[in-house]
């Protein structure tokens, strides 16, 4: 099984070993306490856990825990975006500059991956597989248009899924993310375009409402259409609520 | 008179007419909206911030009309730059860009806020306080990443305060523009986008202070090998309150 891989040797989620299983048991008991204030709210539900009906479909789950998985879900997917970019054969299509600036990528969105998994304990979805038959990354054009479509999306989301939050810790965490997220899109996007080309493309109409410079918000729903084409299991954001 | 003025001043004003202005600014608003809507086709977003805005409390009418007074900040500085001798390089579109976005932040706001919203400053005192920051491009540069920053940390902390309502995404909508214009005057810059812990980076050290944080919830840089201080640090923007970010920017404002 191909696993999203977190890069180097943080994948927790798929190491086997005793010693990875002692850390890994300690950091879900460590973080028993801390997510309880996270999901005091979803905790006196009956349903709080992700439910996976089959190997092939997952639950993001109820409220704040839906929200995270699908915070979650997205790092595991930009992370995996990013190292195989790096492995593959047009990646030494890129500069010496944007290279190093790729494993800096994968280096933030993995601190920003294992913080959820931290965060959501037992109630973290499984580690995904990822489905990137259908995206480009044949050449370097492909490699940034395809990031900076991932990183637009990571925007969107969080900007979408804000106002649902009820743990006021994880709307903080979640503006902490969203702004890097953006630099993160703006970064791609300004070296796709070079500067004398499409000046303004870091911020381009294409994504910022012209007339209210407003970025994209999505809702969770929205959000899983657009990602599932890159996720072989089926994902599902249906009790996330939006109201 | 001082920028902290606006905020007491609104306060009387609602703290004696807080009814008869909302409800007469909402119908006012709607009226207008309405109209405004049909004819340049705003999309939904436009709708919702400025209908729930004034079926709001006096906290957040104060946070938008302090996110507006940054725009106007941000707004006026640009302008300014653009309409100077200043030489940009190759990156004039860049700002032009840039400040078309502010403009409509300001314009967003201020339609938000109907009659509850704050005037624009009289003066900006932007060369007092930064000389030759309109003809060194390289000062110039520094000014606008401080201000870009300084606008992502301002949202960023006055995201709680509104919790679970339409105007929150709005908000954060603005914000991840900010975010966007400081990766790329930094781009512009060092070709870097990241705060990196607390460096001034040639701005003034209250801009950063206290991005060097580490810890959210948890202490990150114990969750995987290569979390470094710098990495993690990088990878989450900390807020600044309200009092922070005045602290910043009321030597640049006359009232």
């Amino acid at each position: 099984m191909n696993q999203l891989s977190t890069g180097s040797a943080a994948s927790g989620g798929s190491n086997k070993g005793t010693s990875a299983v002692g850390r890994r048991t300690f950091l879900r008991f460590a973080g028993l306490s801390s997510i309880s204030a996270l999901t005091l709210t979803t905790l006196a539900c009956e349903d709080h856990k992700p439910i996976v009906y089959d190997p092939n479909f997952i639950d993001l789950g109820f409220g704040d825990v839906g929200i995270m998985n699908l915070s979650y879900a997205q790092e595991q997917l930009e992370v995996a975006f990013y190292s195989t970019v790096i492995e593959s054969p047009a990646f030494n299509q890129l500069s010496a500059e944007e290279k190093a600036l790729f494993v800096d990528l994968r280096d933030r969105e993995r601190t920003h991956l294992e913080l959820f998994r931290y965060l959501l304990g037992d109630k973290a979805i499984p580690m995904l597989t990822p489905n990137f038959d259908n995206i480009k990354i044949g050449s370097r054009e492909e490699i940034l248009k395809t990031g900076h479509t991932f990183e637009d999306l990571g925007v969107a989301a969080l900007n979408g899924a804000g106002r649902f939050v009820t743990d006021m810790e994880l709307l903080n965490l979640s503006g902490k993310i969203v702004s890097v997220e953006a630099r993160h899109a703006a970064l791609l996007r300004d070296l796709l375009h070079p500067r004398s080309n499409m000046p303004g493309s870091f911020a381009g109409d294409d994504i910022i409402t012209p007339d209210t410079g407003l970025d994209r918000a999505l809702y969770p729903q929205q959000v899983v259409v657009l990602a599932q084409p890159y996720i072989k299991e089926r994902i599902t954001a249906e009790r996330i609520p939006v109201q | 008179m001082n920028i902290f003025q606006i905020f007491s001043d609104i306060e009387k004003i609602d703290g004696d007419a807080t009814e008869r202005l909302s409800f007469y600014s909402r119908r006012y608003f709607l009226r207008k909206g309405t109209k405004a809507a049909t004819a340049a086709a705003l999309p939904l977003a436009l709708a919702s911030v400025t209908q729930e805005a004034f079926a709001q409390s006096t906290e957040v009418q104060e946070v938008l009309n302090f996110a507006l007074t940054l725009e106007y900040l941000e707004d006026e500085f640009y302008k300014k730059a653009l309409s100077s001798s200043l030489s940009f390089g190759g990156d004039r579109s860049v700002f032009e860009q840039i400040s078309k976005h502010e403009d409509a932040h300001v314009k967003l706001l201020k339609s938000a806020l109907g009659s509850a919203a704050v005037a624009k400053p009289s003066m900006f005192k932007f060369e007092e306080v930064f000389p030759g920051v309109f003809s060194d491009y390289q000062t110039f540069l520094i000014v606008s990443q401080a201000f870009e920053d300084t606008g992502v940390r301002a949202y960023k902390g006055q995201a709680p305060k509104l919790y679970k309502q339409a105007v929150l995404t709005t908000a954060l909508q603005i914000h991840a523009v900010e975010a966007r214009h400081a990766a790329e005057v930094r781009r512009i810059r060092e070709g870097r986008v990241w705060i990196t812990k607390n460096e001034p980076d040639g701005a003034p050290a209250a801009v950063y202070a206290g991005e060097e944080n580490v810890v959210q919830k948890v202490d990150v840089t114990k969750l995987g090998p290569g979390f470094s201080d710098i990495v993690v640090s990088e990878a989450f923007d900390e807020p600044l309150t309200k009092e922070q970010v005045l602290a910043i920017v009321s030597p640049l404002i006359v009232m």
